[in-house]
Formats: C-alpha cells, structure tokens, sequence
C-alpha cells in the first residue's frame, strides 16, 4: 500500500490541493496537516467583514465538498521537521507522517516587528481568524488606533476600523501600496484614504511600543512619539519554513521551486517527491521571465493547487506528468471606503506606470511596462474595463 | 448543460470570475457581474475554477 498524499497547511491552498487531487482522480489516501484549530476558512474577510461585524468560523469557513468528504485533517498541530530521504513528516506531538508525494503549503505569518517590547496587550496583527476577532473586540468609537505598514492589509485594516469610527494613523516606510502599485498610483490611494479622516506618517516607522501592562503609544524611528490605545501591526509577513530546516531544500525566502512547483536544493536539484504551492512558493513564471518570487496575489495558491494536482495524480498512476509548466496570471483586488481596486499581472515588476482610461482623481486604469512587455494592469473602479486588458497582456505575455 | 448559480447578495463584484470563465462570467458597463445561468459542459473547469477563486464564495453550480 502506498503511503498518502501529506499537505502540510490547512488555509485556502491547502483545501484547494486536496481538491485538485480528487479532481484529477488521484484516489487514495490524503492528510491535511493545519497549525490553527479551525477548518479550511476564507481570509479576505477577516480585515473586512470580520472586523466590522460579529462573524463566526463558520460564517467564513469553506465548504467542504464531497470530493475531500475523506480526507483526514489533522488541525491544530504543526509540521516540526521533515526527512525527505525517509519520505516523513514530524508534528508537534512527536508523531511521524509518511507520505508518498508532499505538499508545502504553510503560507506565511504576520511579521512581528522586532521591537524590545514585543506583543503587549493592545497590538494586534491580522493574519489568522483568532487575530481578527481579538482586534474587534478592542475596536470601539474613537479609540486611537496606529497601523503600522502601508501595504494592502494595512490600508484595508485602517479603512474598516476607520469605519468602525476609530481615529487612525498609518505609519509608513514608503507612499502607500507604491511597492505594488506604483508612486502616483499609491499617492492616490493615500489623498483619498485621507479624505475619509485616515492620517499617515509616510518615511517613517514604529521602533518601540509604549506602556507597561497596555500599549499606550508608539515610538517612531524619527523619534515622534503617538498616542493610542491601539497599534496594528500590518508590516508584511515571513514564510513558515523554519520546519524545513536541514532538509536541503532552499528556504532562502520561501520554498524554492521549479517551474512544476517541484521543490529544489540551493544547487537547484529536485527534491524528490516535494511540492511547494500558495504565498510560501517561490516560482519562476514564464509569464514574466525565469526569476523564481513568492507571489502573495489571491488566485495563486487556487491556481498552484489545479497545477500540482494534475501533476502528482499523473505521476500516482504512473502516466507521463504534464510538461507544460505552471504559468499563472496572478489577479487580486482590494476594497478601502468607496475605492474598488482591480488589478492583475504583476504590476510591482513595471519599470513605468502609465495613466490610460479616466483620471487619477476619479475612476482610473495604469498600465505597467517592463522592457516593452505589458507587466500588469490596475484599476480604481473601472472593473469591467480592467477585465478588457486581459488580451492586450496575454499577447505580449512571454509564454503565449 | 451545466446550471450556474450566483447568490447576488453575497457578490461583491471582485471580477476574480470573469479571470477564469470570460466566457459564463463578465462585468457589465456599471462594474456589475452578469452571467449565463446554463453553461456548456466545455465550461466545466473553468466555472468549478470561478468557484474555486471567488472571494465571497458566492458561486455554485446546481446539480440535476
């Protein structure tokens, strides 16, 4: 008999492979490991939805199709250590999982900025279920409240919580989403997040949390200080890959694959029989060039899941596996007040953003450029037209 | 013929459909989604990815 299929993450990529496996008619045994007590569950709502009313897991919580009806879960357990020559998996309890095809899908985790103080009652990060409904609890109106990171989360987070009446303050390194989106793009974002009463502290960050027992304010780099009862840390996130430690595969900044999601050594030899999907994958994308980057864009680990399903359900029943390699187009999108922000491609690889529907102070489409290829395309409303850059990109896409 | 299904109240009009079924899913001039409720069976994969990436979860294909 042969071992099962082993998922290490249990989030939205994790589901989306155990799907993708029965879709493409791998039939036998399947684990899902995940480190958080709960069932597979949607994240886009926790710094929306789950902050500005009373939602529950289940309120959240994916559907659990009849495909995946036998999958065993093990929930509130981490993977501690890996052997790829023996084919194991080491959890927390000190049991041992072996497995014949394994999937790295353990994400990524709020990045704790490195403060002498550390979590004090007060700061709160956003990455996990349990982190949002703790955060709702310490939003009332009017209380100060400082986000630290001006990247998506950040932003979302300040606009729900401003909502919510808070009075907020974003501190950030750089323009707003500028990383992602663009200068004018992200100097936008801010004149209009700011119209709506959110503050920002641009070129700077928090270098110490202030209070004893409970945060009462923030310390910044430039040595101003802010007051609030609140501070949000929203300062990016790191790869879970600490389990993978001696395993030879290169976790210099997330899992290192190739271009069939195949995990590598820093001499880019394959590892055998691991897979790597979602935001802890870094993958070229022929798409875009051979540069292999983690890609926190909302498709991608739906997208990694349908690709390595077909690839280990092939090599199960010993069928030739699909040569053809894994090309996504990443998309995602990004509500603050009134803004609705479509985009797709990779915008951040641009080396120009050109304003080309409506205007920067209204509904507006960028398109961004690197080497004469179309890299991405980014909206403030303007939806459908975003859509209709769809054929423009694919036929200056590398691949196609 | 497959049947698809939208509950509209959850729909937030994210477009992340209209990336994998152009061809079951668009958004009209006012940025809202509008759909072909019967679909071809061609169109199976890409409505079952159109489920898989939708934000609100909102999509569904009715099973005869």
């Amino acid at each position: 008999m042969t071992d099962p299929v082993v998922i290490i993450g249990a989030s939205m990529g994790g589901l989306r492979a155990a799907e993708s496996l029965r879709r493409f008619g791998y039939a036998g045994e399947l684990v899902v490991v995940g480190d958080e007590p709960y069932a597979p569950y949607n994240r886009p709502p926790l710094s929306k939805e789950v902050l500005a009313a009373e939602v529950s897991h289940e309120a959240v919580a994916f559907p659990l199709r009849d495909a995946v009806a036998d999958v065993r879960w093990i929930l509130g357990h981490t993977a501690v250590a890996a052997d790829v020559t023996a084919h194991t998996v080491t959890l927390d309890d000190g049991s041992v999982l072996p497995y014949s095809q394994l999937v790295i899908a353990t994400g990524l985790r709020a990045k704790a900025a490195e403060l002498p103080s550390g979590m004090t009652p007060g700061r709160f990060t956003i990455r996990t279920l349990d982190d949002a409904m703790a955060l709702r609890a310490a939003i009332t109106p009017g209380v100060r409240v400082v986000v630290s990171g001006g990247g998506f989360v950040g932003c979302e987070t300040a606009a729900t919580v401003r909502k919510l009446g808070a009075d907020v303050t974003i501190v950030t390194r750089s323009t707003p989403l500028a990383r992602v989106l663009g200068e004018e793009f992200g100097r936008e974002i801010q004149r209009r997040q700011e119209a709506h009463g959110v503050r920002f502290i641009v070129g700077s960050c928090v270098s110490d949390v202030l209070g004893d027992d409970r945060v009462t304010g923030v310390r910044l780099d430039s040595g101003q200080t802010l007051e609030c009862e609140v501070l949000i840390d929203a300062v990016g996130s790191l790869p879970n890959t600490e389990w993978l430690d001696g395993t030879g595969i290169d976790i210099s900044n997330g899992v290192r694959c190739d271009e069939q999601l195949r995990a590598l050594t820093p001499e880019g030899t394959i590892v055998a029989d691991v897979f790597a999907i979602g935001d802890v994958a870094r993958f070229p994308n022929p798409v875009f060039d051979d540069t292999a980057r983690r890609v926190e864009h909302w498709n991608i680990p739906t997208e990694c899941a349908k690709h390595i399903g077909k690839v280990i359900a092939a090599r199960h029943r010993g069928e030739p596996e699909p040569a053809e390699p894994f090309a996504p187009v990443p998309s995602f999108w990004s509500d603050q007040f009134e803004m609705h922000i479509l985009a797709f491609g990779l915008p951040a690889l641009g080396t120009s953003a050109t304003l080309v529907e409506g205007s920067l102070d209204g509904d507006c489409v960028f398109e961004y450029h690197r080497d004469g290829q179309l890299v991405g395309v980014a909206g403030i409303g303007l939806r459908s037209v975003v859509q209709g850059y769809r054929s423009k990109f694919m036929s200056t896409a590398k691949a196609a | 013929m497959i049947k698809v299904d939208v509950d509209m109240t959850k729909c937030q009009h994210y477009g992340q459909c209209v990336f994998e079924a152009p061809n079951i899913f668009r958004l009209n001039e006012d940025d809202k989604l509008e759909y072909l409720a019967e679909a071809d069976d061609a169109e199976r994969a890409n409505i079952e990815a159109a489920i898989d990436v939708c934000p609100m979860q909102a999509i569904f294909i009715l099973e005869d």
